[in-house]
């Protein structure tokens, strides 16, 4: 009996591994859904129109969901730059605002973008808040901070501060927020490809390549 | 205290040590397989690492390649202190492997990412503990099943 014994305990210790593995994962795996016909970016009017950078008519729509504090979403900004150039008239980027509330700054950084975009440089502020977000992270007044960047992207500052406490840029981040969990969206970035969400597993440049080739294979195609 | 009962008491502590490394891996393998860099404890560090390009070996999650070393560590360990000799041959070189792989995700760590996970350093002490029970067996060979 003792010769089997360190097999049945392998043997055990490997079944709690794969089940304990196989239930975690399918408490995280987020079920994201894909994006519905009505939810589609033409469907929206023009208060609502999404953030779109490029080609609007590139044959294949990147769209994130992010959260500006969030690291990860951070790199990833970085990387969709490398993607814009690469693919560029191939491509469009549409970004959704998902502050995630685990994060102090999230909120006020996303309705600093929104502001932003009050006066025609979303992009430009949303750059920015990737690009310095190690900095105002941390930072025990955001505003401030934020203030300095709508400057230095040409903004009018007044305007924009009266516009970051405004009605319109709250709901345009409970919109998207709100659209998002609809989706079943938990965690960011979370990417849609020609509104097919993007598997976890492919969250990485390999991955977001070659979805983004087979979208526009399958353009080809049809 | 016989030196056959000292090594198999070390067996056993280290497939116990495994067993928390397993743990660890498991959790990072599955967060990294459902994107998950977000429940880390709200540490950026974390998911600086977690994140990084260093984090993946040709698309695959590094903490996968850790779970099947624990799972080996633990295996071997197990044979080992039920007297399988062959156990014991492989134990030694996994552990000293899994103790290289460690000393360069530290290195990535401390001097590439600047940046700290404590699941990864929790890993690296549990490597660290395995390395210096491996180290504590008494030379020599002792009863056997082949």
């Amino acid at each position: 009996m003792k010769r089997y014994l360190p097999f049945v305990i392998v043997a055990l210790v490997a079944l709690a591994t794969i089940g304990s593995g196989a239930m975690l994962y399918r408490a995280r795996r987020p079920h994201v859904l894909s994006i519905p016909e009505n939810k589609t970016l033409s469907a929206k009017s023009d208060a609502d129109a999404p953030h779109i950078r490029g080609n609007p008519d590139a044959p294949v729509t990147l769209e994130e969901y992010g959260d500006f504090q969030c690291p990860p979403c951070g790199m990833f900004a970085t990387f969709l730059g490398q993607l814009e150039n690469e693919y560029d008239s191939r491509l469009r980027v549409v970004f959704r605002n998902f502050p995630l509330t685990m994060h102090e700054h999230a909120r006020e950084a996303a309705l600093a973008a929104e502001a932003a975009g009050l006066q025609g440089r979303f992009w430009e502020m949303h750059d920015v808040l990737y690009r310095e977000q190690e900095t105002w992270s941390k930072a025990p007044n955001v505003r401030e901070l934020f203030e300095s960047y709508a400057g230095t992207i040409g903004l009018d500052v007044d305007k924009f501060k009266k516009d970051m406490d405004g009605e319109q840029v709250k709901a345009r981040v409970e919109a998207d927020r709100q659209r998002g969990q609809s989706l079943g969206i938990q965690i960011t970035p979370t990417l849609f490809i020609n509104n097919q969400p993007l598997d976890p597993k492919d969250k990485n440049p390999e991955g977001i390549r070659a979805e983004i080739n087979a979208a526009l294979e399958k353009k080809t195609q049809t | 205290m016989t030196v056959s009962r000292f090594r198999t008491i070390i067996y056993i502590v280290a497939a116990i040590v495994s067993l928390a490394g397993l743990a660890d891996s498991t959790y990072l393998s599955v967060q990294a397989l459902t994107g998950e860099t977000l429940g880390c404890g709200g540490s950026p560090d974390c998911f600086r690492v977690l994140g990084s390009p260093y984090a993946r070996i040709g698309g695959i999650p590094v903490a996968l390649f850790g779970l099947v070393a624990y799972f080996s560590a633990f295996s071997f360990a197990t044979f080992a202190a039920f007297g399988y000799a062959r156990a014991r041959i492989f134990l030694i070189p996994t552990i000293g492997a899994m103790f290289l792989g460690t000393l360069w995700l530290l290195y990535v760590q401390a001097f590439l990412l600047h940046a700290y996970c404590r699941f990864c350093l929790f890993s690296a002490a549990t490597t660290f503990l395995l390395a210096g029970l491996v180290i504590a067996l008494p030379a020599g060979r002792d009863r056997s099943i082949s």
